[in-house]
C-alpha cells in the first residue's frame, strides 16, 4: 500500500483537496512571478490600459545608468554586511550564555525574543524617539560616557548605522531561539569524550560546539541575508516615509516602492525586483558553496 | 569559588543584555505616561510624577484607531483561518494522497519560496485593480490565503503521524475527509497552533502591502494607521508612544500565552532544511 500508483480517480481527488490553495497561489504567487519577469522587459507600457507595445532590456539599461539605483544597491549591501554578521555572532554568544542559565531561563528567553513579535512600524516609532538628537535616550547615554551627540536620523553619515543598530536589536531574538535549539540537540557524549581526551573548555567550544552548531549558523546566515536584502518597513517608519536623509537609507525595495507607487514606472520597478532576486540568489549560492566545505552535517 | 564567580558573572551579563533588549519597551511605556514637558526633560525621567493615563484615551481618539483596530482584527482572523483551511487540505494531499505531478508540483512550490515577495507586489496590484478590489478587504486578505510555508510545515507534521492509523481508519470505513478532520488535525494540534500563531503575528504586523493597497482612511490597518498618525501627532511623543503601545500590546499578550508553541513552531519550521 505504501507505493501505490496514482490513478485517475486518486489524482482527481487529490486535486480537489489542492484546489483552493492552487487557485490562490496560481493567481497571486505563480503568475505574478512570471508576470514580473515579463514586465521587467516592457519598454512601452501603459499601466492604465495594461497594454504593452514593445519589449527589450531598456529598463535594465535605465537601472544601470541610474545613480539612485546604484545608491540603493550600495546601501542594501552595506546594510546586509552590517546586520548579518553582527546578528549571527551576537546571537550565538547570547544563546551560549542562555544555555548555561537555569534559574529564570524562561524569563530571559521571553525578554530576548520580545522584539520579534512586535510590530516593526510601532517599534520603529520608538526608535525614532530614542534617536532624537536633543531629547533622545541614545545621545543621553552617549553623553554619560563622554561621547558627542549625533544627529542619528538627519545626518546622512549616521542614519544607515541607526537603521542597522535597530535591525540587529529586532532580529537577535529569532536567531537566539534557533541557536538554543541547535545547542540543545548536541549529543552530550561528544563533550564527555572531549573532556576524557583532556580538552579544555575553549578547545571543546572550538572543536565540538562550533562544528556541531554549523548547520544552524548556516541557516541563520541565509535567513538573515534574505531578510535583510528586503528591508523596507523599518526605513519607512524610522524616517517617517522618507528613505533617510539625502537618500542615505534608500534600499532596493525602497527604490522599487518609489518607482512603483510614487512614480508609476511599473516596468522599472519590476526590473529592480528582478535584480533583487538575482542578487539574493547569487549571495545564497555563495553561502551554499561555502557551506559545502565548512558545514558539518 | 571560581565556579561561583563565573555563575554570578553569567547572570550579570545576561541581565545587562536583557535590560538592553527591554529599554525601548520601557522607554515607550514611560514616555506614554508623561506630560508633554516631562518628555523633553534632561536627564530623562523614567517614572513620571503623575501617571498620565489619559494620554491613551487622547491618542486613541486623535485618529480613527478603533476603526484601524477592527480592520486589523478582521484581516488577521480571516487571513489566518483561510490560510489554515487551504493549507490543511493541500498538506493532506501532499502527505497522504497519490496523484500525478505530485513531485513536480511540490518542487514548483518549493521554488516559489525562493522568490522575494516584494517582486509579486506589482503584478498583484495590477490584478487586484482589474477586479476592482483595491481599497477593499479583499485586497488585504485574498493574496495571503495560500502560504506554501504553512503547507510545508503542516505536511511535515502530517507525515510524522503513523501511516497505520490512516489505513486502520479507512478499514473502518472512514472517508479521507473524516480522517483528516477527526484524526489527523487533532493529532497535529501543536504544529497547527504554531503555524497559526506565526500567521497571526505576520498578518497583524504586516505593513508594506496594506500601505500599498489601501487609499482611504477607513481601510487602514493598525500599522498603516499608526504610521499616518505620526504626521498628525508631530512632536507629541507621549501620544505617539501611547499609540505604539496599544499596537504592540495584543501580540505581546498572544506571545506570552503561546510562547512555547511559537518557539516550537520556529524551530520546526526553521530547522526543516
Amino acid at each position: 500500500m505504501i507505493n501505490e500508483k496514482p490513478t485517475l480517480k486518486s489524482s482527481l481527488k487529490a486535486y480537489l483537496y489542492l484546489l483552493p490553495m492552487l487557485v490562490i497561489s496560481l493567481t497571486f504567487n505563480i503568475w505574478p512571478i512570471i508576470s514580473s519577469f515579463l514586465m521587467s522587459l516592457y519598454t512601452k507600457y501603459n499601466f492604465y490600459t495594461d497594454k504593452v507595445d514593445a519589449m527589450g532590456f531598456d529598463n535594465f539599461v535605465y537601472l544601470w545608468n541610474d545613480p539612485d539605483f546604484h545608491l540603493a544597491v550600495r546601501n542594501t549591501l552595506v546594510f546586509v554586511a552590517g546586520v548579518v554578521p553582527v546578528t549571527v555572532i551576537l546571537s550565538l554568544i547570547i544563546a551560549l550564555l542562555l544555555n548555561q542559565v537555569k534559574w529564570l531561563s524562561g524569563f530571559f528567553r521571553t525578554v530576548y525574543f520580545l522584539p520579534f513579535v512586535t510590530s516593526t512600524v510601532a517599534i520603529a516609532m520608538v526608535w525614532n524617539w530614542i534617536y532624537h538628537s536633543d531629547y533622545g535616550l541614545m545621545n543621553y547615554f552617549m553623553g554619560l560616557v563622554g561621547l558627542h551627540p549625533i544627529n542619528w536620523l538627519t545626518d546622512p553619515h549616521w542614519s544607515l548605522l541607526a537603521l542597522i543598530i535597530m535591525s540587529i536589536w529586532k532580529n537577535l531574538g529569532f536567531n537566539i531561539i534557533l541557536f538554543l535549539v541547535g545547542l540543545n540537540n548536541i549529543d552530550k557524549g561528544y563533550y564527555q569524550a572531549a573532556e576524557i581526551d583532556g580538552a579544555n573548555a575553549w578547545q571543546r567550544f572550538w572543536n565540538v560546539t562550533i562544528p556541531m552548531i554549523s548547520p544552524i549558523t548556516f541557516l541563520v546566515s541565509v535567513n538573515g541575508v534574505i531578510g535583510s536584502f528586503k528591508v523596507f518597513d523599518q526605513i519607512f517608519a524610522l524616517f517617517q516615509g522618507q528613505p533617510g536623509p539625502a537618500n542615505a537609507d534608500l534600499t532596493i525595495v525602497y527604490y522599487l516602492y518609489q518607482k512603483f507607487y510614487t512614480e508609476y514606472k511599473y516596468p522599472i520597478a519590476a526590473a529592480s525586483g528582478v535584480i533583487l532576486f538575482f542578487l539574493i540568489l547569487l549571495v545564497t549560492l555563495v553561502q551554499l558553496w561555502y557551506s559545502r566545505k565548512h558545514v558539518h552535517y | 569559588m571560581a565556579k561561583k564567580i563565573s555563575r554570578i558573572l553569567l547572570y550579570v551579563i545576561v541581565t545587562l543584555g536583557a535590560i538592553t533588549m527591554l529599554i525601548p519597551f520601557l522607554w515607550m511605556v514611560s514616555t506614554s505616561l508623561k506630560t508633554s514637558p516631562e518628555t523633553i526633560k534632561i536627564p530623562p525621567v523614567w517614572i513620571p510624577k503623575v501617571l498620565q493615563w489619559h494620554n491613551y484615551v487622547e491618542a486613541f481618539n486623535a485618529a480613527p484607531f478603533a476603526r484601524y483596530f477592527i480592520n486589523s482584527v478582521i484581516v488577521t482572523v480571516v487571513t489566518t483561518v483561510g490560510q489554515l483551511f487551504t493549507s490543511i487540505l493541500a498538506a493532506f494531499a501532499f502527505s497522504r494522497l497519490h496523484f500525478w505531478g505530485k513531485n513536480l508540483l511540490f518542487m514548483l512550490f518549493l521554488g516559489t519560496m525562493m522568490i522575494p515577495g516584494e517582486m509579486l507586489i506589482i503584478p498583484n496590484f495590477v490584478t487586484l485593480s482589474k477586479i476592482g478590489l483595491i481599497d477593499h478587504y479583499g485586497a488585504l486578505i485574498v493574496p495571503w490565503l495560500a502560504s506554501f510555508f504553512t503547507v510545508f510545515t503542516l505536511r511535515q507534521a502530517f507525515q510524522s503521524t503513523p501511516e497505520q492509523i490512516y489505513y486502520a481508519a479507512k478499514m473502518d470505513g472512514a472517508t479521507d475527509w473524516k480522517y483528516l478532520w477527526t484524526v489527523l488535525v487533532p493529532m497535529s494540534k501543536s504544529t497547527i497552533t504554531a503555524v497559526t500563531v506565526l500567521s497571526v503575528i505576520g498578518s497583524w504586523n504586516s505593513f508594506m502591502w496594506p500601505l500599498i493597497v489601501t487609499n482611504s482612511e477607513n481601510m487602514r490597518t493598525l500599522p498603516v494607521g499608526l504610521q499616518a498618525f505620526t504626521t498628525d501627532a508631530g512632536t507629541q511623543y507621549q501620544l505617539l508612544m501611547a499609540a505604539s503601545t496599544f499596537v504592540i500590546i495584543p501580540m505581546v499578550i498572544v506571545y506570552i500565552f503561546l510562547q512555547k508553541y511559537i518557539i516550537a513552531g520556529i524551530s520546526k519550521a526553521g530547522l526543516k532544511g
